[in-house]
């Protein structure tokens, strides 16, 4: 559908024996890429390939260290510091890039201010606000602080910010990593009315299923090398799949391990109470992986914080190995083998002005003190043996992690958590932003922690990963734990009734 | 994975040029600078006698900078220190003016414990009005800064405050205008002090979560760091070098006033930000904040000796450097 009278067209906007090099290691060899009139243009690659790298330089974000930037066929210096915005060519960061004191609608009007006779018409641009929020079927306020929004929601005005401009090419970098489902689903109904406009996008992302669903051709990128550029309909995500870890891949998800029903009961929660949750009472057995699924802002982070101790509690208890645990503090619980990994990477989990190994053992520091001070042989040990043990890769081991690629970070901050031994993890979002070469590997490493003996509770949003992943799912809704499923009753139309209220059960 | 070690063989691992962390040797480049000016301006200038001189009266503020390094690394600030300075020496000299204790060298060691006692408590005022009242650092400890001044001129009434017995006069001199192999004793304390800080905070438990709390409280919650104890425990670590300046200040006059230590905490702030130490908090650079003092006194010094800038100006010439500091290092960081 991309090629009705495109292919005869002009792209707007090409890229041509890009090169890339930052201080002494080389990021991206001779790209090529061109993107057409009203296109939905893929760029797929493993974590590190180079994929933000390309579309930062391609809009004008960093320019390229060889190599030329068409546009509309004639080549053109982009201006730095997203000025390439006046040109209708918008980056959608991986990275939010809000600032966090201003409002939403402050934020979405940012450098373009309505005015009338100089002075800022302020009811004119929240009533915009509102119509952009209305339209991507937002239910943020207005009004609201960017630092009070919650990840999914920031990322949603970063897509109102976008989309209300007249832009030619929108480039987005894993929009939908933190959106659920539904709000994916919005996103693209926009995207789709913009093409028939005649709005390009590229569109980067590591869920394949999104990918065949929205993109008129692909692009595979390995290891900073263009491997290749198709029709998306002469692909399938397998195929996709092999294209970009340049190997075959053996089956996603691990054999499930059904911990014995007489299983010692480790963590037990009862009538939890928080601001927003309500009433939440569940239990998690010795070697068992429970899902946690539901729509965004269904309250999962929340409960989880308030059990961890990150969030107070109005009422209720929770009982380690038997042991009540006190609200309120996390330390404690930490100490008694209870770890939980945050969603927010950037702005909760990872210092992203230091390096890796001052991240990865911040948690766990008191295993690399001996005679009072830090030993850094220890936690280079440490270093290196994370990295083997989640694969995170860099090319160069000095690089803050604010640097990092996007999944990579993630592996860092898994890699973190770990080093604390916990008996129990909660992992919030275990693969956002990770590749499937690396999914597959962070699957195999959850089962194989649950086969240790250890528990693991999984949030996730993409619902394939609970099913393939938990022996039990619980779904909330609106606050509400409204029903865990076991065997046979785990599928996806099953938790989306659950989660949409048409079903619900006492929670077991 | 097949293409990692492929990535490990292009990822260099020797260092080069590249690596070196322009905003640590920034303020090293400008004091070797600054010592070439000197030289030019004045021959005298370059000899040891005078540097050592200058080293010598740049010891209060440079181990108070020491600590306002802990303070702005964990991402707050102490604007008291200046008067925290004058209300220390005031209670010690008055404690020693009261002859509770008879025997002159027990008296000295009280006093001296004294001060400690008092810098760190102070320290700890400001550190709970920040935590626990949740109060920008910045207005807490500009009560306080009101408070302690306040509160010595009332103990001075204005005036000054002497130490009368002259026989703990000339037991306590040599603190300050002794000599340690030929060392004179501020010096001595500026790097034992300096070495003390920098172990601290570059390899114990402690320094790293100074680090984590300033570059992001959020983070550094998240990963199970007692936020509050820490930026606390930062400002008691502040009292603490407070009260060490003092030790070295009383011996010097013999006695303090109410206008003592006025302006300290900008020459202090003013020395973490030019040894590289960033004002929004994360990695402090102490060894830097040291040189960062040494150059604010050179400064001074080159002043007093060339006979084209009046030394009246020195204030603003201190201004201007906190000033550029932060240009050159903003430009520093873009860069990198
Ligand atoms: N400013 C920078 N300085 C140094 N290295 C950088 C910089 N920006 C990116 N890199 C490096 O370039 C490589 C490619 O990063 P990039 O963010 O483009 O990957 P990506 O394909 O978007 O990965 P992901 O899927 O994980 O987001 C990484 O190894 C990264 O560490
Ligand atoms: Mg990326």
């Amino acid at each position: 559908m991309a090629s009705d009278g495109a292919n005869a067209s002009v792209p707007v906007l090409a890229a041509e024996r890009i090169s890339k090099t930052f201080g002494e290691v080389q990021v991206l060899f001779s790209v090529d890429m061109d993107i057409l009139p009203g296109e939905v243009h893929a760029l797929v690659g493993e974590n590190g390939a180079g994929k933000s790298t390309l579309i930062k330089t391609l809009s004008g974000f960093q320019p390229p260290t060889s190599g030329r930037i068409l546009l509309d066929g004639e080549p053109v210096t982009l201006p730095a510091n997203s000025a390439a915005e006046a040109l209708g060519i918008i980056l959608i960061h991986q990275e939010f890039n809000l600032a966090e004191h201003l409002t939403v609608t402050e934020s979405l009007f940012l450098g373009r201010e309505i005015a009338r006779f100089g002075v800022l018409d302020r009811k004119a641009m929240r009533a915009e606000a509102r119509r952009v929020l209305d339209m991507l079927g937002s239910r943020i306020d207005e009004n609201a602080l960017i630092s009070s929004l919650a990840v999914a929601d920031k990322q949603m005005v970063e897509i109102g910010k976008a989309i209300s401009r007249d832009a030619r090419v929108i480039f987005m970098d894993e929009p939908t990593a933190v959106l659920s489902r539904e709000e994916a689903g919005i996103l693209f109904d926009q995207v789709r009315k913009l093409k028939a406009k005649g709005t390009s996008f590229v569109f980067v992302s590591h869920k394949l299923d999104e990918v065949m669903e929205i993109s008129d051709r692909v692009t595979v990128l390995r290891d900073g090398q263009w491997i290749k550029t198709a029709p998306t309909s002469l692909l399938d995500g397998e195929a996709i799949a092999q294209l970009m870890v340049g190997r075959e891949l053996s089956s996603l998800y691990p054999a499930k391990h059904e911990p014995d029903v007489d299983e010692e009961v480790v963590l037990s929660v009862r009538n939890l109470t928080t601001g927003y949750v309500k009433d939440a009472s569940f239990e998690l057995r010795k070697g068992e992986v429970l899902g946690f699924s539901g729509l965004i802002g269904s309250g999962r982070s929340e409960l989880m914080e308030a059990i961890a101790g990150l969030r107070p509690r109005l009422s209720g208890e929770v009982l380690l190995h038997g042991e009540h645990l006190p609200a309120g503090d996390f330390r404690e619980t930490n100490r008694r083998g209870l770890a939980y990994m945050t969603k927010d990477r950037k702005g909760m989990g990872l210092l992203l002005d230091e390096g890796m190994t001052t991240n990865l053992t911040l948690q766990s520091l008191g295993q690399h003190v001996s005679h009072g001070y830090l030993d850094p042989a220890s936690e280079a040990k440490a270093m290196a043996r994370a990295k083997r043990r989640f694969d995170i890769r860099v090319r160069d081991d000095r690089v803050r992690v604010g640097r990092m690629s996007g999944g990579n970070q993630q592996k860092l901050l898994l890699a973190k958590v770990m080093e604390t031994e916990p008996q129990i993890v909660i992992i919030d979002e275990p693969t956002r932003g990770i590749d499937v070469g690396t999914k597959q590997q962070i699957y195999h490493f959850i089962a194989a922690l649950a086969r240790e003996g250890r528990s693991i509770i999984v949030i996730s949003s993409e619902m394939p990963e609970v099913i393939g992943l938990c022996t039990r799912v619980a779904v909330m809704r609106e606050g509400h734990l409204v029903g865990i499923l076991e065997g046979e009753e785990i599928s996806e139309q099953m938790i989306m009734r659950y989660a949409a209220g048409l079903r619900r059960k006492a929670a077991g | 994975m097949s293409t990692n070690s492929e990535i490990e063989e292009r990822a260099p691992r020797r260092r080069t040029w590249r690596d070196i962390d322009l905003r640590a040797v920034a303020p090293f480049a400008a004091l070797i600078l600054l010592l070439i000016v000197g030289a030019l301006v004045n021959p005298n200038f370059i000899g040891l006698t005078n540097l050592a001189n200058v080293a010598t009266r740049s010891a209060f503020i440079a181990i108070i900078a020491v600590g306002a390094t802990f303070v702005i690394s964990s991402g707050d600030l102490d604007l008291s220190v200046g008067s925290m300075v004058a209300f220390v020496a005031s209670l010690m000299i008055l404690f020693m003016n009261s002859g509770a204790i008879a025997d002159p060298s027990l008296m000295l060691v009280a006093a001296m414990v004294l001060a400690v006692v008092i810098g760190g408590a102070c320290g700890l005022l400001n550190g709970l009005i920040t935590t626990l009242g949740r109060i920008e650092p910045f207005i807490a400890t500009l009560g306080t800064m009101g408070i302690y001044r306040g509160l010595t001129t009332w103990l001075s009434q204005g005036g000054a405050i002497t130490l009368q017995s002259s026989e703990l006069q000339s037991l306590y001199r040599p603190a300050y205008f002794g000599n340690v192999l030929g060392v004179p004793v501020p010096i001595v304390v500026i790097l034992v002090v300096t070495a003390i800080a920098a172990f601290v905070l570059y390899r114990t438990r402690y320094g790293r979560h100074v680090v984590a709390v300033g570059s992001s409280r959020e983070v550094a919650r998240y990963s199970g760091i007692a936020v509050d104890r820490v930026r606390t425990i930062a400002f008691v670590i502040q009292g603490l070098c407070v009260a060490v300046a003092v030790l070295l200040y009383v011996p010097r006059l013999g006695s303090t006033s109410a206008t003592t230590g006025i302006l300290w905490e900008l020459q202090a702030i003013t020395a973490v930000v030019v040894g590289g130490t960033a004002l929004k908090g994360g990695a402090g650079r102490v060894w830097g904040t040291i040189c960062g003092a040494f150059i604010l006194e050179l400064v001074g010094n080159i002043m007093l000796l060339s006979n084209f800038i009046s030394e009246y100006l020195i204030g603003a010439i201190q201004g201007s450097i906190i000033i550029i500091a932060m240009l050159v290092q903003r430009s520093l960081t873009r860069k990198s």
